[in-house]
């Protein structure tokens, strides 16, 4: 007769491999090196913390209206509140900034409705990539519905770094993929445009790029036909950034398993369709760490439009720390930027990191 | 008679060639892996192509849906020949399922997904009909209530059976099978060769590459031996089993057979 197979029971595990004990154990107090590394990291904590909080919080001025007010020999913070509307918006006239502030709540309001379910998310990415561009263009701009004209070599500050990084990232997104597609694609001549357009940007510099935007463009066009120079720095800005995503798009597209496409074509799907539903889902989703890397990039170059006359976030620091009145506060206004473009990037950088787990299916049993 | 061909009796393939090869000839660079290919597949007829690693039957059944393209020669699927004509290869794949070795699912979407996915942007089916008809095919694979999990989550005797049940949403005319238990444990190459036993049972048409020898004995009308690119031996399986004419199909069922 045979012996009928009965699994053991699963025990729990140890009690100190699991907890905050075994994470200090682990991680920390390994080995006599990490003991030691441990110890030495505290000793730099140490050394460092405490006199940037004596700098920065405990003497620090922060009200006053030159830097004369600031006598506490720690930072001098009141610069900052003094030119924080220059800093967010330029010399965006300030009855005006109501037009920047409403559009980026209009943005945050259209990108939280995607957490509601009942709403089509097809229609609102719709409203969100094509009506709220236009809409948001003429609220900066002006000139329509009894709105003041606002020239865009007044627009600047956190409000012209923004638009650079949010319209670069959003417009060499779409085109990074096509790039990628067409690098890979079997037609000889789509091919060759790509894999030239790619290699020469890629073999050029930004600040070249910006100055042919800026400077070189205009000599070539014919008289009267001239563009917005913020827009040409844009599109400076979208072609250097669309060759890089396109090269990181392209090694996502490599990573896919032949089997994927073939199993696509087998069912008949036609090129887009297998590109669009099942290969690029994919691709984007394994590569979404190298495209947040890429979008960071190009979010922190727009610093480089101080170079062509153009004066974001960064460039209106600098412009103000040459202000008599607030001689001396270079640290605090470097600090500052410092900040600003920590939290927007380590937002982003968080957010991807969101994202990945979200999208993390079917690899994983459960 | 035996039960088996009572059966085939009743069916009575059709005489129409649906699928056919006419000199095709395929190279890779230099190498020759398709010699002067030459066969015709009737109507219901169930084929089972067996033959060493290297002697191009995947390359062969790939030619029929044209993920391979083959140089010389003419094959004909439908009356439609495969030529360079997308529109020709898009029609064609419509009505002609594919399994693969590797299942091929697509990890990113949900079982269900992945079964409704062609119906829906190629036989342009409403989502629900599409749905409906995907759990009817999952039920028949025995895997219905999966049907919400990612291939990921299953085990691969379980995402062969997807991968078959998701040719069949297509209700293709032509089922292709390369190789669809060579990655399988042997506990669960049986549950994947049920359900093409029963697939067979129907009168599906069907091309099989295969080591599976019992399912070729038992369900193929006939078998085709290749080696080196070359078909040496087509015949019905009591036959090619018991009395193989070229001592190269010999040496290999002696192999096969005695391991």
């Amino acid at each position: 007769m045979a012996i009928e197979f009965k699994p053991s029971p699963s025990l729990p595990p140890p009690v100190n491999s699991v907890g905050a004990v075994a994470w200090l154990r682990n991680n920390l107090l390994s080995s006599p090196l990490n003991v030691a590394l441990t110890l030495f990291s505290l000793y730099i904590l140490y050394l460092l913390v405490p006199p940037m909080i004596q700098w920065g919080i405990v003497n620090a001025t922060f009200t006053g209206d030159t830097r004369a007010a600031c006598t506490g020999g720690g930072a001098c913070w009141a610069f900052i509140g003094a030119y924080f509307e220059q800093f967010m918006y330029g010399l965006y006239p300030s009855e005006e900034t109501w037009r920047i502030n409403l559009s980026l709540i209009a943005l945050v309001v259209l990108l939280g409705a995607f957490a509601i379910k009942t709403i089509n998310k097809f229609y609102l990415s719709l409203v969100i990539t094509l009506v709220y561009p236009v809409v948001a263009y003429f609220l900066f701009a002006g000139g329509v519905f009894g709105l003041v004209v606002v020239e865009t070599s007044l627009w600047g500050g956190l409000f012209l770094t923004t638009l650079l990084g949010v319209v670069g990232i959003v417009a060499s997104f779409p085109l990074g993929v096509l790039l990628a597609l067409g690098r890979r694609s079997d037609m000889p001549v789509a091919k060759s445009v790509c894999i030239v357009f790619i290699e020469t940007i890629r073999a050029v510099p930004l600040i070249t790029i910006l100055f042919m935007a800026s400077v070189m463009i205009p000599l070539f066009l014919p008289d009267g036909m001239n563009f917005n120079k913020l827009m040409r720095v844009i599109i400076g800005i979208t072609l250097f950034s669309s060759a890089y995503m396109a090269e990181v798009i392209r090694g996502g597209l490599q990573a896919i398993p032949k089997g994927q496409y073939e199993a696509a074509d087998a069912m008949g799907l036609t090129y887009w369709q297998s590109m669009i539903l099942v290969i690029l889902p994919q691709a984007l989703k394994l590569v979404i760490p190298g495209i947040v890397n890429t979008f960071i990039g190009l979010f922190k170059d727009t610093t480089l439009v101080y170079i062509v006359g153009m004066f974001d976030l960064l460039g209106r620091i600098q412009a103000a720390n040459h202000d008599a009145n607030w001689l001396g506060t270079t640290v605090e206004g470097y600090a500052f930027a410092g900040f600003v473009y920590f939290i927007i990037c380590f937002g982003m950088s968080r957010y991807s990191m969101s994202i990945e787990r979200k999208l993390d299916t079917g690899h994983k049993r459960n | 008679m035996t039960d088996r061909n009572m059966a085939l009796a009743q069916l009575e393939p059709g005489e129409e060639a649906i699928i056919e090869f006419k000199d095709v000839n395929k190279w890779y660079g230099d190498f020759h892996v398709l010699k002067n290919i030459n066969f015709s597949i009737k109507k219901g007829e169930r084929i089972v192509v067996c033959g060493p690693s290297g002697s191009g039957k995947s390359t062969m059944i790939r030619c029929i849906n044209r993920l391979e393209e083959h140089q010389k020669g003419i094959i004909s699927v439908d009356g439609v020949e495969m030529n360079d004509n997308l529109k020709n290869i898009e029609a064609i794949r419509k009505d002609v399922g594919m399994i693969f070795q590797h299942f091929n699912l697509f990890p990113h979407l949900s079982i269900l997904e992945n079964l409704t996915l062609a119906p829906i942007w190629v036989r342009k089916k409403p989502k629900k009909e599409a749905e409906e008809m995907a759990m009817h095919y999952l039920e028949r694979v025995k895997i219905a209530n999966q049907a919400l999990k990612y291939p990921g989550q299953l085990s691969g005797g379980q995402q062969q059976r997807v991968a078959i049940a998701r040719g069949l949403c297509m209700e293709p005319r032509i089922m292709l099978f390369d190789e669809p238990t060579s990655a399988l444990d042997p506990e669960m190459i049986k549950e994947v060769l049920d359900v093409m036993v029963q697939l067979a049972d129907e009168g599906m048409t069907m091309v099989c590459v295969t080591h599976e020898m019992g399912f070729a004995k038992k369900v193929a009308d006939r078998v085709v031996f290749m080696d080196a690119g070359e078909v040496v031996e087509s015949n019905e399986p009591h036959e090619f089993f018991n009395n193989p004419q070229h001592d190269r199909t010999q040496m290999f069922l002696s192999q096969i057979l005695n391991h």
